[in-house]
């Protein structure tokens, strides 16, 4: 048999936060924020609701996977019209 | 020959057959298209209905865009054929990128579910072909995503070339210049959140929805000629 060296796949654990992006009104936000005050909560301001997405990709390297997600999260993950989101990857199944 | 509107049923779609009998009535023939096929059968026009697409997860209309039909409704679109997002249609074909903008939550935070007055702003749409401008109509609205947004430039664009087809005389949800309904630049997609086959019979309340269907049968006959 022919002696054949294949790239190891490695695994990467995925973070993805979407959120409105600055200057889209986030009424979900703005209710949350005006009700904390009514349990004591004082102070608090700039309150912004999104998503959260976790999820294990195969890629050659990091690079790669991050290349991936981002392709990813401008197709489907977020609506690039009125969503920003930030992607966190690590080396390595999910503990 | 009556010209044919084909209604796509998404799971979790509503309403489809309330367009096919709508459509039926004017004298045209409504029929039903699966999401899940890759053809539209030679239909004059489409419909993509209201309802709650694939459970709306993600985000409404976020995964209906990659029915295996929606090819087939692009090159449609592509080609000049009538195309009307009702409703989740409506979120749809913004997701799909067939008309620009997105619809986010309600600005109350609040399912609005209630008749609601319209201004017909634009006459010469799919949906609005001898339809005077300035016409007011009362046409339900039901959803909870139809705060309509877009980019200032996209905003400029749609008012300059006139692409805005329908504005709240009550502004409900929040949409940006009281947008309720928007068209492509080809004028033959239509996306609007109020449901007109929902005021097609006196029995429902109102026949406000009659001079919209009417519409698209027109522009659905003369493209067959």
């Amino acid at each position: 048999m022919a002696p054949a060296i294949y790239a190891e796949a490695m695994q990467f654990s995925v973070l993805v936060e979407t959120r409105l992006r600055t200057g889209v009104a986030d009424p979900q936000g703005a209710t949350i924020e005006r009700s904390l005050p009514a349990l004591g909560f004082d102070g608090v301001s700039g309150v912004r609701v999104g998503k959260a997405f976790r999820f294990t990709v195969e890629a050659a390297d990091e690079a790669a996977a991050r290349a991936e997600v981002d392709d990813m999260c401008r197709r489907f993950l977020t609506n690039p019209v009125i969503e920003d989101a930030t992607i966190s990857v690590a080396a390595g199944a999910p503990a | 020959m009556a010209a044919v509107v084909g209604v796509v049923v998404f799971p979790g779609s509503n309403c489809e057959l309330d367009v096919v009998e709508a459509v039926g009535a004017l004298g045209g023939e409504g029929r039903l298209l699966w999401h899940g096929d890759t053809s539209l059968g030679g239909v004059d026009a489409v419909v993509l209905p209201g309802g709650f697409a694939h459970g709306d997860y993600l985000r409404p209309g976020a995964i209906a865009r990659f029915s295996p039909i929606m090819a087939a409704v692009g090159e449609h679109a592509a080609a000049g054929g009538p195309l009307v997002g009702i409703c989740n249609g409506f979120q749809v074909l913004t997701e799909a990128g067939l008309l620009p903008g997105a619809l986010q939550k309600n600005a109350g935070l609040k399912f609005l579910c209630r008749p609601e007055r319209l201004r017909v702003e634009a006459g010469d749409t799919a949906l609005s072909t001898g339809v005077d401008v300035g016409t007011e109509l009362t046409i339900p609205i039901n959803h909870f995503e139809g705060n309509y947004t877009c980019e200032p430039e996209t905003l400029a664009e749609l008012r300059g070339d006139d692409r805005i087809v329908f504005r709240y005389v009550d502004n409900p949800n929040g949409s940006v210049d009281d947008i309720a309904g928007i068209c492509s630049a080809g004028r033959n997609v239509v996306g609007l959140m109020p449901h007109p086959e929902r005021a097609s019979h006196a029995l429902l309340g109102s026949t406000d929805g009659l001079p919209l269907l009417r519409s698209l049968l027109v522009t659905a006959g003369a493209l067959t000629g």
